[in-house]
């Protein structure tokens, strides 16, 4: 017999974690619901879509929401706003929140107005029943609301949406185009001083010294904070914390850590710990078809975050109690890390989050949360706010870890793969806070007494991590999947945008079109007689239709191509199309994407996601590199470290698969990898030459031209 | 080595002390409470602290007290007057032509120079006035769409 245990059915989304009503909602006398959500708002557009999906459930107009920044103590713990998840683990619950909060409301209403619930009239939360009114607002009532979200309520039909499916102007951004305050950068509070950091533009093993004795007299400056290699500046002023950050630094001596190896990619290769079979398919009927085999090396470089505005942190102590705003993606994870790293309970921190510029990935925010907090530890009560300088920003937040990748296919007289191999070497993807035993909080490694530094992990298939989309979903008899994890880390990573999905999917889509070519068989055709997947063959029809992709005129210089995938194997269909010109450097013209999110939430949010990554993948792939010495990163600035710039931005066309009767799978990764592919292939097409290590700068270009005359 | 500065900034006047070599970027930002014009890189190389001096788009953290003596500055604030958005933020609403918003100010600011001095510009000549200006989002077709409405909006 089962125990009842086993038998509790798994709760929607993050209700599994945050079963309780009131912890989603309130409904308010003036006519307006607050919405808590854990996920936060960070340039993607997700409050407004949750907003939308809120209101819908409800049955009210958007207007009357209120989207409550998320708050350790106010807020669900729905762990990192990561992953393209947040449709699913939020706005499942949210959906199922809010449609038992609009069946205890009309229940509440019924009684009041002594009638059954069927034979209310609701509309936007006015209620009419038997020639008598009431609303939702005058039924608010908290106790009402507490309790566990029943999910056997019934949910809105798709077909009756009118908020959901509909484009919804962003509601963060009338304040962000007036020039209001709204970033955590724009926050100031009574009797702020403003922090620095002094760090060495590269990585350190120990700070020798220190000669602070000229700037103890620096007119406005309130502290220089010490502890071990952990070093600061607290000012009146902000421009004089910078003048002293500057200044002392000046005066600093670090001792340097190993140097770091001079080919990544080889060195990765040479390093890994770890060598996991993630997939495995014998067929040995089909293998000995094979007439041809090919194989290719593909490597990714680190890439930045390179948010424009750096990262920023408020932290004010105050009665042994510690506040801090962040624009951290896991409020929760930050505040447990900052316990850790301060030795403080918990519940002696609260976390809040406050909008900051846009993010990527595990950027610097939760390290300037620390700073943040470790300063306020000298300013006797008055808040503190950090910003890093841009080549803090550059030099100290985690990259995108560099890969390489080996590929190896065989072919049978038809054209058809009947084996395929896939290795990758890389480091883990994941070094964010809240889930090791030490703090992966930068600045606790340079305490006097130092907490031991994570190495950065990869999360468990099938979202996976380096391994994320390693996994073809192609249909192929025979294929081999090994991911060789590196665990020491010559540069501090984790996870950026689609994680291992960008090199793995560049690595497939690339290979794929070699392997066409070998076969003689258009791409397109070649993909769709490998890919059995409805939803995919969708998504390269429609962007191949869009492109025009049969009616392409060849030219001297001109190429095309397509890439494609199913993010994380789990999520959002897509495929692009781009067109090049290349001659000493790529220009990519054009970029037609499609894509398949299951039901649309808000169809202009998906645009605008897919239309940004597709740009951000655009400048990762011809681009973006960190430039390395023997120190460490070198690219602290702009200069050294490049991105697309307005005269350099394709055409971007995106046409949205709407299938309102699938779920709704988050965007904001999907584009990477297939843009990436699509790019090199169109390179491959226009030059006639295969570039497989990214980015396609005009150096790599010219190299490969030179070396194939 | 304070001293004392009057500034003209969105039209008014202002009198304060500092050092005349501070930045610009920290008078506007923590002096007079413009938030709107923000810190990016600090060497003018992203343009999220572009504002108009004498009407030319100028990176505020680059520009320091002193060199302002004189001159007009106009920041995001300043683009709106009163509660009435310019047609430039009015179309980058109707665009939706924006994901973080960080860089979104100094974009608007580039945009004003231009189209003070060229109301009718082609796509050609807003991407070059915009070449100066960093997005990370990727936002850079909707911005250009947007200026481009603008425009056709102000000088029909």
């Amino acid at each position: 017999m089962n125990t009842v245990a086993e038998n509790r059915f798994k709760r929607a989304g993050s209700l599994e974690r945050n079963p309780k009503l009131a912890q989603w909602l309130r409904v308010h006398r003036d006519g307006t619901v607050s919405i808590f959500s854990g996920k936060v708002e960070i340039g993607q557009g997700i409050s407004t879509a949750l907003a939308q999906i809120a209101a819908e459930e409800l049955g009210i107009t958007l207007d009357r929401i209120r989207m409550v920044a998320a708050d350790t103590a106010a807020s669900p713990d729905e762990g990192v706003t990561s992953g393209s998840l947040s449709i699913q683990d939020s706005g499942v619950a949210l959906r199922r929140a809010c449609a038992h909060a609009r069946a205890l409301l009309l229940e509440s209403a019924a009684a009041r107005l002594g009638v059954s619930v069927r034979d209310l009239q609701v509309a936007d939360g006015a209620i009419r029943a038997a020639g008598r009114s009431t609303s939702f607002w005058e039924c608010a009532d908290d106790a009402l609301f507490d309790c566990e979200v029943d999910e056997t309520t019934g949910l809105r039909s798709p077909r009756d949406y009118r908020v959901v499916g509909k484009p919804a102007a962003r509601r963060d951004l009338p304040d962000k185009i007036a020039g209001r305050p709204r970033f955590i950068q724009d926050m100031t509070l009574p009797g702020m001083l403003y922090g620095r950091m002094v760090r060495p533009p590269h990585d350190f093993a120990e700070l020798i010294s220190l000669d602070d004795s000229k700037l103890r007299s620096m007119p406005g400056l309130a502290a220089i904070v010490r502890d071990g290699g952990f070093v600061g500046v607290l000012a009146e002023r902000e421009d004089v914390a910078i003048s002293a950050q500057r200044a002392l630094r000046l005066t600093a001596s670090w001792r340097e850590v190993n140097p770091l190896p001079r080919d990544v990619h080889g060195w990765l290769r040479e390093h890994a710990a770890e060598h996991r079979v993630i997939s495995e398919k014998e067929n040995a009927d089909a293998k000995s078809r094979a007439t041809r085999v090919l194989q290719a090396s593909y490597t990714k470089p680190y890439i930045s975050h390179a948010s424009i505005g750096p990262s920023c942190a408020i932290a004010q102590i105050d009665d042994g109690k510690l506040m801090v705003w962040s624009h951290s993606q896991g409020i929760f994870n930050l505040r447990r890390d900052l316990a850790l790293a301060l030795g403080m309970r918990e519940d002696t921190i609260v976390v809040r989050h406050a909008e900051g510029a846009g993010c990527y990935g595990h950027n610097g925010a939760d390290d300037a949360a620390l700073d943040a907090a470790l300063l306020a530890r000298a300013a006797g009560g008055r808040p503190v706010q950090v910003q890093w300088m841009r080549d803090d920003e550059f030099a100290w937040a985690p990259c995108g870890p560099a890969m390489a990748l080996s590929l190896r296919a065989a072919l049978d007289a038809h054209g058809d793969i009947v084996d395929w191999e896939h290795e990758l070497w890389s480091n883990g993807h994941s070094s964010r806070p809240g889930r090791a035993d030490n703090p992966a909080l930068l600045a606790a490694w340079h305490l006097a007494r130092p907490h031991e530094r994570p190495s950065a992990i990869n999360m468990p298939l099938p979202a996976g991590a380096a391994d994320r989309n390693a996994i073809p979903i192609y249909d192929f008899p025979n294929q081999r999947v090994v991911n060789h994890y590196v665990r020491e880390m010559p540069v501090r990573t984790s996870a950026l945008r689609s994680l291992g999905a960008y090199a793995n999917v560049f690595a497939i889509e690339s290979f794929m079109d070699e392997l066409a070519q070998a076969a003689g068989i258009d791409p397109i055709a070649f993909r769709q007689r490998h890919l059995k997947d409805p939803r995919g063959r969708a998504v390269i029809d429609a962007a191949a239709r869009r492109a025009e992709w049969s009616r392409w005129k060849s030219a001297e210089g001109r190429g095309h191509g397509i890439g494609f995938a199913k993010y994380k194997n789990l999520g959002a269909y897509c495929a692009a199309v781009a067109e090049v010109e290349v001659d000493h450097e790529v220009r990519v013209n054009r970029l037609v994407l499609a894509v398949d999110v299951g039901l649309v939430i808000n169809p202009d949010g998906v645009i605008n996601q897919i239309e940004g990554g597709a740009i951000q993948s655009t400048s990762w792939t011809l681009k973006e590199q960190v430039k390395l010495d023997a120190r460490g990163i070198a690219s602290l600035g702009w200069e050294d470290y490049p991105i697309l710039k307005f005269s350099e931005v394709p055409v971007v066309e995106v046409e949205l698969i709407d299938r309102p009767e699938l779920p709704a799978v988050g965007a904001g990764e999907a584009a990477q990898g297939p843009t990436a592919a699509a790019i090199a292939n169109a390179v491959a097409h226009g030059l006639g030459l295969r570039m497989r290590d990214l980015p396609l700068t005009h150096e790599r270009i010219a190299a490969a031209i030179s070396q194939s005359t | 080595m304070a001293e004392r500065f009057r500034l003209t900034v969105n039209g008014a006047e202002s009198e304060l002390e500092a050092s005349p070599d501070t930045p610009l970027l920290y008078v506007l930002r923590n002096d007079l409470g413009l938030k709107g014009t923000r810190f990016g890189c600090g060497n003018g190389q992203c343009g999220a602290c572009f504002v108009l001096i004498d009407g030319h788009p100028a990176p505020a953290c680059d520009t320091p007290l002193w060199a302002t003596a004189g001159k007009r500055i106009t920041t995001v604030e300043g683009l709106s007057k009163g509660h009435e958005l310019h047609p430039l933020q009015h179309a980058f609403l109707a665009e939706q032509a924006a994901q973080c918003g960080y860089c979104t100010s100094g974009i608007l600011i580039s945009a004003a120079g231009l189209l003070a001095k060229n109301p009718r510009p082609t796509e050609g000549e807003v991407r070059e006035a915009l070449d100066r200006n960093l997005c990370r989002c990727g936002s850079h077709n909707r911005m250009m769409r947007a200026v481009l409405r603008a425009a056709s909006e102000i000088a029909p």
